[in-house]
């Protein structure tokens, strides 16, 4: 069974524990500048949209990449960048529709999610569950249960 | 250690940015933030300095937990001598600019001097440098930020600023980050202003990487936030109804101080009060509130967002009040409402956003108003010297008052005075609602006995956040008190100051306490920092801080007379509600609190005291 992040911003605070734990498990500090989910702030509309890769199973990253540093990990179906092979070109970053790979000045390298292996830490964070970690297939369940309990199926008296 | 371990200092008149390692004993006594900021302000200035003057110098500062994983870890303050109080002033702060300036790698920053002209300070990691505001001057907070983050071209950056009411000397102006969150009492935006610092603009991405044991931090983080989680309160009340869950409940204690504290129980309070903010406007369909919010690392997320009904009268013509804004909390809605008798709600809305948008404190700016309402009522002022009718009441008046202190014009400048000062050149002293010069909040200590003693003696001035009893006599956290009884409340006063200091310096949020205790905080601080940090210990530092602000004071010439309440609390009985017919017992409590304290009956702390604590 293959899991998707899966994101809902209603349930969103903008508390960026999500940042914080990102960062920590990828550069051992809480350094929300590196993290690899965004939460973004709509000031005037009040809404915060936390936002990441969604793993595209046809990723233009990997596909745009010239020396075949994105590969998909077998175990989670995640897009993952192998540094060592990275040469830094950034051309996945062009390729990319949705900017969620990024290059970092500091290693010289792009960097993007990888699901952490399996056990995202900004969903283990995420204190409201606006970040959860849910079977790929039903990413839309619960959106379907509320539309579902809306449905009005009771006969009239 | 979660302490960046280095200060900045700038000196203003020289304009000079210059790095120097934390004084790391000091944060061994002191913790952070207040504590520790304010170790640095007494030893550094003399406690008679005129506040408003180059040689008063103002803190910005982090605790050891900001900018980390523990919830609410994104506390900041704002440590100076207040010019409204003559005391010291110390003002805290949520958003995120707080925890940016730890993630570039700064405990504190000490501004010293007074700027030639307008500057801004740009902090971006370890390079500093201090800019030119000129294009900012006079303009608001809002305006600020917008611009400071066009012209570097980073959206990402956090900026504290000040808005016209700091320029102007407004003595109750704060400083805003984050466009509506501030540190916002006592008067630190005015401070900030008379050294010519526009605002102070941060990018931090070295991050606070310098946890002592991470895998027992995240354990003691994780468990904490469960405690928040599982509290009713902090899990349920506050997330929904934001600290305005308190509006009805105060009211019908019988404290919620109204008009001036002529009465203490409001009958519009329904109409502004959190279940209000949820419901449908009649007008447009929509509720006043839109969502809530945490600022930085918090897992409670108590902030409000609001947008205001664009047909109400007061917006209709100015569509950049339009927009979806920091929402009332309980304190704004009671000093802007029912202080003043306007019970409004999109009225008292805008208010709030004036005070964001041109930085100052509506605690004081309300109750302010509400002692000049009731001098207009008297006939001691008129229409033709405030420039407006202003009976109880009135929302116009209320937010004319508003528009007219931000800008600095006309009676404006004579609100901008506090209500200590403005009452007193009318005459009419007993009006102010007022201990050391700053007017007190929510919460009347006829019907909340414990709150007397916390506003006497809290040594900022009038102030709830130094030691919430409400949690005790109210809510019944962590014990239940009668909070019609003076009995035991000189205990209960100082075991809260005492824990509020330790917290006020370890970078979370006071709110917390409403589910944790210092057992809950000492885990993760320990976990964070070298040093052994236990309940006991915390409970020392936060009193080693008390004696330390007391002694500040004594030094800048207050004395035991300043630890009174108006008035009006001690001779006007309430006349309706639970606490009918009583009025303060400050005077049998404070004699009982000195000696609690170790302090002498003049309320100076005995030797004994001060070589207890280290002093």
């Amino acid at each position: 069974m293959q899991k998707s992040l899966h994101i809902d911003p209603n349930k969103c605070t903008g508390c960026l524990q999500c940042e914080m734990a990102c960062s920590y498990e990828n550069y051992g500090a809480f350094n929300i500048s590196k993290s690899r989910i965004k939460v973004f702030n709509f000031e005037s509309a009040g809404r915060k949209v936390p936002y990441t890769c969604t793993q595209c199973a046809e990723a233009w990253c990997m596909h745009a990449c010239p020396v075949d540093a994105i590969r998909i990990d077998a175990a989670t179906g995640a897009k993952v960048v192998f540094e060592g092979t990275c040469v830094g070109c950034k051309v996945c970053t062009i390729a990319c529709p949705f900017g969620t790979i990024n290059y970092v000045a500091d290693s010289g390298k792009v960097q993007k999610c990888d699901l952490c292996g399996g056990q995202p830490a900004c969903a283990e964070a995420c204190p409201t569950g606006a970040i959860t970690y849910v079977e790929s297939d039903w990413t839309g369940l619960g959106k379907m249960r509320q539309w579902a309990e809306k449905t009005d199926t009771q006969p009239r008296a | 250690m979660a302490w960046a371990k280095k200060i900045l200092r700038v000196n203003l008149s020289k304009g000079t940015c210059a790095s120097e390692p934390l004084n790391m004993e000091w944060a061994q006594q002191y913790l952070g933030q207040r504590g520790l900021a304010t170790k640095y302000l007494v030893a550094e200035t003399d406690p008679k300095v005129d506040p408003l003057s180059p040689d008063n110098k103002l803190i910005m500062t982090t605790g050891p937990l900001t900018g980390t994983m523990a919830s609410t870890g994104g506390r900041y303050s704002v440590v100076t001598k207040g010019p409204l109080t003559g005391a010291i002033a110390c003002s805290n702060s949520g958003g995120y600019f707080g925890a940016e300036l730890k993630m570039a790698g700064w405990d504190m920053i000490i501004f010293e001097g007074k700027s030639p002209k307008p500057v801004y300070l740009w902090l971006e990691n370890d390079k500093a440098e201090l800019r030119d505001a000129s294009h900012l001057w006079g303009t608001t907070t809002w305006h600020t930020e917008e611009t400071i983050k066009a012209a570097h071209q980073d959206p990402q950056i956090r900026i504290a600023s000040i808005g016209r009411a700091g320029e102007n000397g407004v003595l109750y102006a704060c400083v805003v980050n984050d466009l509506h969150r501030a540190a916002g009492r006592s008067g630190v935006g005015a401070v900030m202003g008379s050294k010519n610092l526009k605002a102070v603009a941060v990018r931090g991405t070295v991050g606070v990487g310098n946890v002592r044991d991470f895998k027992a931090f995240l354990q003691a983080t994780t468990a904490a936030k469960k405690v928040l989680a599982d509290n009713a309160v902090t899990g349920q009340g506050l997330p929904k109804f934001g600290t305005q869950v308190l509006m009805n409940v105060i009211n019908e204690v019988g404290a919620l101080p109204t008009r001036n504290a002529n009465d203490v129980q409001f009958e519009g309070a329904r109409k502004i009060s959190a279940e209000a903010m949820h419901e449908k406007r009649p007008t447009d369909g929509k509720a006043n509130l839109i969502t809530n919010a945490a600022c930085f690392g918090c897992t409670i997320a108590c902030g409000r967002v609001s947008q205001v009904d664009k047909t109400h009268w007061s917006v209709v013509n100015n569509p950049k009040y339009w927009g979806a804004t920091g929402g009332l909390e309980y304190e704004n809605a009671w000093s802007l409402g029912a202080a003043n008798g306007v019970d409004d709600l999109e009225a008292l809305t805008v208010a709030n956003m004036i005070c964001n948008e041109d930085g100052m404190d509506p605690i004081t700016f309300g109750a302010t108003v509400g002692a000049v309402m009731e001098m207009y009522q008297m006939g001691v002022l008129k229409k033709e010297q405030i420039g407006i009718e202003s009976p109880f009441g009135s929302a116009q008046a209320l937010l004319e008052m508003a528009h007219m202190t931000a800008e600095g014009r006309g009676f404006g400048k004579e609100l901008a005075l506090g209500s200590a000062r403005l009452t007193k050149k009318y005459g009419h002293p007993e009006l102010s609602m007022t201990v050391k010069g700053q007017e007190f909040p929510a919460y009347d200590p006829r019907g909340i006995q414990g709150m007397g003693l916390t506003y006497a003696t809290s040594n900022r001035g009038a102030c709830h956040l130094r030691s919430y009893t409400v949690a005790s006599e109210i809510l019944g956290v962590p014990v239940k008190t009668d909070p019609l009884a003076t009995d035991g409340k000189p205990d209960l006063v100082k075991a809260f100051q005492d824990a509020t200091a330790a917290f006020d310096s370890s970078g979370t949020c006071i709110f917390t306490t409403f589910a944790w205790t210092l057992g809950d905080l000492a885990p993760q601080l320990d976990a964070a920092c070298e040093g052994g940090w236990t309940l006991e210990r915390l409970a020392e530092v936060g009193e080693r801080i008390w004696n330390m602000e007391r002694q500040y004071n004594l030094a800048a010439g207050l004395t035991a007379k300043d630890d009174d309440l108006p008035k009006r609390l001690k001779t006007e009985p309430a006349k309706t509600g639970p606490a009918k017919g009583m009025v303060s017992g400050i005077d049998k409590m404070i004699p009982e609190y000195y000696k609690v304290r170790g302090w002498t009956t003049e309320g100076v702390p005995t030797k004994d005291t001060m070589k207890r604590l280290g002093l």
